[in-house]
């Protein structure tokens, strides 16, 4: 039996297949039988502290937001949620960060509320990011902890941010600035080469846009490169992850969660307690 | 060519024509695509180590993001090298075993070429964006069903030489059989329940299940058993205890497949659960080492041919570093080091350390062996396959060391509640190592190539030699 063909293709091929398929996957699936999927729109249905997020991409982003969701809705939100999690999936987010947080190693210190299995009996946890790397902090009780604009500017270069990054730029989240707001922005940071390209070349500069980006990009090429990409641009995915990073955590009663550290100096004041 | 049946118990020598058995073109279609792979996923591991000590030159292009390359890397290796090197290697070795050429020439090639489809465009998917999120089936998921259908036709290719044989089985058998149901089942069950079908937490069982049987069910028993087929045949000596394999075959058939969980320890996957597995996992560590003290005894009195004989030598150094592999897996096990090493680059180092420093020196091994056989020329500089062997060996125990140092110092760094900065700064020195020990094995591996096309320049110029090949 133990050399036959039929003993090793039913009992070792199918066999203890089978065996290991109902202990160790039907089991858990029959565990948690009494907490049904939810979908998406499910998700966002009350979810007030993913609407004020998104809103607030609305009202921060409103040129690529009415582009890509035209009102911050809840149906909108869902449509970002389900790109989110695309562009997390597609990026490999998820094999450098990781989605749950242990009972062990202080992580509920720096993260928050170990995670449980409700949270992950949704659509868009199937399949499940539970990560098995992290090079990066975990992302489950990320959701709040970042402003937008933060997020805005990390994804299209973390090392603006958070010096010493390893994380990859995302430049591919954003639209370029269109040309007004470059202008805008230039009569923000250098209003005396606005002046003095109104001098060189009239006052209509609208209607010289070539000049003024090869003027631009000779004196703040940092500035003409934003007609590109901009960090105040986010596109149609970068609003989606922003939204789905946002969403991570947003259902927990202890939002936003902030870790709890205390810097070393602090500590060392009064090291006995 | 008469083939002796000493591997099939008492049936007698049988006469087979030249190059009807075994499809030697074939062999090196697969070898070569195989390193083909090979160095599209160097590249993409050359890219995440550039990204992570940031001297990533290549920033700014959607198709050249180390995430997405990162996982080219992953599934190159596993599906476009460790499977097309697989392939080849049996279509070499089950036509010898069973005397019987497989069920069908024109459906081998059919399958190659299928298969290279399958790898390219999982490849070209992934680097368009549309990854699939489980951890070694990043394969897009239109492309599942393909690449299912064809672990179908393959299993039938060579079953059907299987099938017709009569008598006791060999080893080899028993694992390639078993690999073929499984292959199968695994890449189902991975592919679409979690996709589908099952979310969260049970979802993972799933996934982990996945994980580990691709390594397990699909890998390890078909590089089992071409160790049990090749190593007897170049030591010239049967198999130390045939009783011991016979423990190997059933435990890893047992043990193996009720391991997934551990991928997923302190997760809300249920408690038992997570025991059950780390139970499951020690116990594949003792049944490993009856079958590295079967190898071992086996070489017992030859161990001269471990500084002689190339191929033997790649063998056992894979098998020592199995057995290493093994060990730490019954360790980190536990939840004790759990604690400490999950998320880590101790698990990269890990992985590491079983997918290039046992399969593909396994493979580097057969290669070596085969490729002067193919080709009917001699290897062009034994010199520098021994810089192949030592560049790769050398590479991959300092790429593990240091990689498990990194994990242990993440781990700590993390626990102390530190800001996250500061354990990405401390694992700067290590990546730099671990960038410096993978160039080593690029390195080897490019030694390898070119040693490779000197050699096929050489079957060439020798047209004696190469005939054969030619009208095969
Ligand atoms: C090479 C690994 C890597 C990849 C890939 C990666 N990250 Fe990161 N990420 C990091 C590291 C390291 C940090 C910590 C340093 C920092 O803040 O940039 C980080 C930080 C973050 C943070 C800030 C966490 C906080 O609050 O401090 C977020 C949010 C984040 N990543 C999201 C993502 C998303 C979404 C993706 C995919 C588009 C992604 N990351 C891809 C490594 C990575």
């Amino acid at each position: 039996m133990f050399e036959s063909k039929s003993g090793v293709l039913l009992i070792g091929g199918l066999g203890f297949f089978l065996f290991a398929f109902l202990s160790n996957a039907v089991v858990p699936i029959l565990l948690y039988r009494h907490l049904p999927e939810q979908s998406v729109e499910q998700l966002v249905e009350n979810n007030q502290n993913l609407m004020y997020q998104f809103e607030d991409l609305y009202v921060r982003y409103p040129e690529t937001f009415k582009k890509y969701y035209g009102e911050p809705t809840q149906e909108a939100a869902a449509e970002a949620l389900r790109l989110g999690r695309q562009v997390y999936i597609g990026e490999g987010c998820w094999h450098c960060h990781s989605q749950f947080v242990r009972p062990v190693s202080n992580e509920s210190d720096r993260w928050g509320k170990v995670a449980f299995s409700e949270e992950y009996q949704n659509e868009l946890q199937r399949p499940v990011m539970f990560g098995t790397r992290r090079v990066g902090p975990d992302l489950s009780r990320e959701g709040g902890r970042r402003g937008n604009d933060w997020h805005a500017v990390h994804f299209f270069d973390p090392p603006l941010v958070s010096p010493n990054s390893p994380m990859p730029k995302y430049t591919w989240f954003y639209d370029g600035l269109s040309f007004d707001a470059l202008l805008a922005r230039l009569e923000q940071q250098d209003p005396k080469l606005l002046e003095t390209l109104k001098a060189e070349l009239g006052d209509d500069l609208a209607a010289k846009r070539a000049e003024v980006v090869a003027q631009l990009q000779a004196r703040r090429p940092e500035l003409a490169a934003e007609l590109e990409a901009s960090p105040d641009a986010p596109n149609k995915r970068g609003l989606a992850i922003i939204t789905y990073v946002q969403w991570l955590g947003s259902w927990l009663e202890q939002y936003p969660d902030y870790e709890n550290y205390v810097p070393l100096d602090e500590e060392m004041e009064n090291p006995l307690e | 060519m008469t083939v002796s049946a000493n591997q099939a118990g008492d049936i007698p020598p049988v006469e087979i024509p030249d190059g009807e058995l075994v499809e030697e073109r074939l062999v090196l279609w697969y070898f070569y695509a195989a390193l083909a792979y090979l160095f599209i996923s160097m590249a993409g591991g050359l890219m995440m180590a550039l990204q992570l000590v940031e001297w990533n030159p290549l920033q700014g292009s959607e198709y050249l993001s180390p995430g997405r390359w990162r996982m080219i890397h992953t599934n190159a290796v596993a599906y476009g090298f460790i499977a097309n090197a697989f392939l080849g290697a049996l279509h070499w070795a089950v036509p010898r075993l069973t005397l019987r050429p497989v069920a069908s020439r024109r459906l081998s090639y059919f399958i190659f070429d299928a298969w290279q489809i399958v790898v390219l465009s999982t490849a070209v998917g992934i680097l368009f964006g549309h990854a699939q999120g489980i951890e070694w089936g990043e394969t897009p998921t239109w492309i599942d069903p393909l690449a299912l259908a064809g672990l179908a036709l393959v299993a039938f290719n060579f079953m059907v030489p299987i099938a017709k044989t009569t008598g006791p089985l060999y080893v080899t058998l028993w694992y390639f059989m078993a690999a073929f149901v499984w292959t199968f089942l695994t890449y189902a069950m991975g592919n679409f329940m979690p996709e589908y079908y099952v979310p969260g937490s049970s979802g993972g069982a799933i996934a982990g299940l996945f994980i580990h049987d691709l390594v397990g069910l699909f890998v390890t028993p078909l590089a089992w058993g071409l160790m049990y087929y090749f190593v007897p045949i170049l030591l010239k000596k049967p198999i130390w205890s045939h009783g011991l394999s016979l423990v190997g075959f059933w435990g890893l058939a047992f043990f193996y497949p009720l391991n997934g969980i551990h991928h997923f320890l302190y997760t809300p996957i249920p408690m038992f659960l997570q025991y059950g597995a780390v139970v499951a996992t020690i116990a594949v560590e003792m049944v490993v080492t009856t079958v590295i003290i079967n190898f071992f005894a086996t070489i017992w009195g030859s161990t001269r041919q471990l500084v002689t004989n190339l191929p033997i030598r790649w063998f056992y150094s894979g098998m020592v570093l199995y057995f290493v592999t093994c060990a730490q897996c019954a360790m980190q096990v536990t939840l004790t080091f759990q604690k400490l090493i999950h998320f880590t680059d101790w698990v990269v180092g890990h992985a590491h350390l079983v997918m290039f420093g046992v399969f593909r020196v396994w493979f580097f091994g057969m290669m070596t062996y085969l490729f002067p056989r193919l080709l009917r020329a001699p290897w062009y500089s034994r010199t520098l396959c021994e810089w192949h062997y030592w560049l790769s060996i050398g590479g991959i125990t300092v790429m593990f060391i240091d990689l498990g140092l990194a994990g242990m110092f993440q781990g700590y760094y993390w626990a102390s509640l530190r800001p996250w900065d500061e354990s990405v700064i401390g694992s700067q020195p290590f990546w730099m190592i671990r960038l410096f020990s993978g160039l080593a094995i690029i390195a080897g591996q490019i030694t390898f190539v070119y040693n490779l096309f000197m050699t096929w320049r050489l079957s060439r110029k020798a047209p004696a030699w190469s005939t054969a090949l030619a009208t095969a």
